[in-house]
């Protein structure tokens, strides 16, 4: 069971849905998949037990077998490579590792060599366990430390995948494969325009939608007029509660702080099970 | 001309929000939306649309079944996981070309695909440049380069001298695209741990990038402990601290009336805070 949670705008309370979810379940794992910003260790706060490098297959010109025909920069639609006169350059940031160029050289003057681009940690929390992944700062390509987290996936068991903010690739990514998706939202216009094109995205997916509204309360009643017209479940409400505030500051899931959310968290899953189901 | 992204790491913690305020002050500036995926500014500045340009992203690959000889070659190369059952999965797609290039029949095509729209704008605070990225496209930083392109463009044919940008969260493709070239970095941060380790990567990301870093911590008084944490971490690092925002209803209050806070509520606490760490800004700006 595959249960993603994601939001279209940042800061919607995605992590912590996750982390309590979890918790409230006791026996888990916590895929977060959000590697430009990870924050699920910050709550959860795992021994960890092992880290892998991500790496890339970027492209090495070989010198002395190049005669700088320039076919390699023609084909690579992302601009990381560069020929001219007797230069040829690659610039590996840019590069998808695609291995086209290596394909299309006439000479077989490229080789391709792995490039750490980021990192996947492993770790766990009592009966919880945690994959992280951490894009190296300067790094523009989340999308494959993202597959590289995933890969991780314990499909036997309870996963719970931490979506990045937007509505973009790395959001793909994540939500790909997934047995249903929760998207976590506040109800205030800057919420509901960001969940409507979350919604798109999901619906785009195939994959089942219910919402979680997060500092209920406050705002509008924009999601709710959106999810009755849509036919979109409102799974659970988290009213805006400054000692949640407070406990999320100092990192601490609030369902530990008050236990009274662990059985609301528990009917939120079976409400996902039988979302699933449908 | 200046040039400022507003960025966060962290999502949510009020980049959109300042920045509009930042407009309402500056009355002159060009505004840039660089939120390609998941826009709000213009929730608050009411941009009246001038300019549209479509936006054409990587090219995507489309078999053509009746050449297909189902040797299955371009689903053995494709490093993306993108073909199955003989047909290309757009969302996966990432327009390398290489099954378009080893086709043994040639049964590949490849083809332009919309990912989006940039707009051209006027508000009542100044023109705007902003985007909208197609739900699941690839954002490659390129849709938020040619706002940002937009965006500089407008500044020097009219004249004006300060571009505000609002960044995307994370520290990833688009937000390096909304750093090209910029003078200053504000980082938006909340007191919280996590925020706090966002505010480090993002920090990390600009002395990378070699812009100046600034910091304004939003909703300060939400923990006041972090928040020393985070003016004592700045103070070690030579980072100035141009604000400190408290937490105030307002905020979300001028959100539902799409207003920036401090148009909605001029002298509401939030309002009074953004309008000081303002001042703090325009002596870096015009000095």
């Amino acid at each position: 069971m595959i249960v993603s949670v994601a939001s279209g705008k940042g800061g919607t309370g995605k992590t912590s849905v996750v982390v309590n979810l979890a918790l409230s379940l006791g026996e888990a794992q916590i895929i977060d998949c959000d590697v430009e910003e990870p924050n699920a260790h910050i709550l959860l706060k795992p021994e960890i037990n092992e880290t892998f490098p991500v790496e890339l297959l970027v492209p090495r010109i070989l010198e002395e077998r190049c005669d700088y025909c320039g076919e390699c920069a023609r084909f690579c639609q992302y601009h990381a490579l560069f020929v001219a006169g007797e230069t040829a350059m690659v610039f590996p940031e840019l590069c998808h590792s695609c291995g086209g160029c290596s394909i299309v050289c006439p000479r077989e003057a490229i080789v391709e060599e792995p490039r750490q681009i980021g990192r996947v940690i492993k770790g766990s929390a009592g009966a919880i366990d945690l994959v992280y992944g951490e894009i190296n700062v300067g790094e523009p390509l989340a999308v494959p430390v993202i597959a590289a987290v995933k890969e991780h996936i314990n499909v036997n068991g309870i996963v719970i995948l931490d979506a990045p903010p937007g509505t973009a690739c790395p959001v793909v990514e994540t939500i790909h494969g997934s047995d249903f998706c929760l998207l976590v939202t506040e109800p205030t216009p800057f919420g509901l325009h960001d969940l409507e094109i979350a919604v798109e995205v999901v619906k785009e997916l195939g994959v089942p939608i219910g919402v979680v509204v997060n500092f209920a309360g406050i705002g509008d009643r924009g999601v709710y007029d959106f999810c009755e017209a849509r036919g979109i479940p409102i799974m659970m409400e988290i009213p805006f509660d400054r000692r949640i505030a407070e406990l999320y500051s100092r990192g601490t899931p609030f369902v530990e702080a008050m236990p009274e959310w662990r059985g609301r968290f528990k009917d939120l899953a079976k409400r996902i099970w039988k979302g699933v189901d449908a | 001309m200046n040039q400022m992204t507003i960025l966060s790491g962290k999502g949510g913690t009020g980049k959109t929000t300042i920045t509009a305020s930042f407009a309402a002050l500056a009355r002159n500036a060009v505004l840039a939306d660089c939120d390609v995926d998941a826009p709000n500014l213009h929730l608050l500045l009411k941009p009246e649309i001038q300019e549209t340009m479509e936006f054409k992203g990587l090219k995507l690959a489309v078999i053509d079944l009746e050449r297909c000889t189902r040797c299955g070659l371009c689903d053995e190369k494709c490093r993306f996981d993108a073909i199955q059952g003989f047909q290309v999965d757009p969302l996966r797609c990432e327009g390398c070309k290489v099954c378009v290039r080893i086709c043994p029949v040639g049964a590949i095509d490849f083809i332009d695909r919309v990912c989006g729209n940039a707009y051209i704008s006027k508000t009542k605070y100044g023109p705007m440049s902003h985007a909208r990225l197609k739900p699941g496209m690839e954002n490659s930083g390129k849709l938020v380069s040619l706002v940002r392109q937009n965006a500089k463009r407008i500044a020097e044919e009219w004249g004006h001298e300060l571009v505000l940008v609002d960044g995307p969260p994370g520290i990833g493709c688009p937000v390096i695209a909304s750093l090209a070239d910029v003078d200053k970095g504000l980082v938006v941060v909340e007191p919280t741990l996590s925020g706090i380790h966002d505010l480090k990567r993002a920090l990390e990301l600009l002395h990378h990038f070699n812009v100046e870093p600034l910091v304004c911590v939003n909703k300060h008084d939400l923990n006041p402990e972090n928040t020393k944490a985070v003016e004592e971490f700045c103070a070690k690092e030579g980072i100035e601290v141009v604000g400190l925002i408290p937490f105030d209803l307002d905020v979300t209050r001028a959100m539902v009336a799409g207003l920036p806070v401090v148009e909605y509520a001029p002298e509401s606490p939030a309002s009074r805070a953004i309008k000081d760490t303002w001042s703090l800004l325009e002596r870096h700006f015009y000095d």
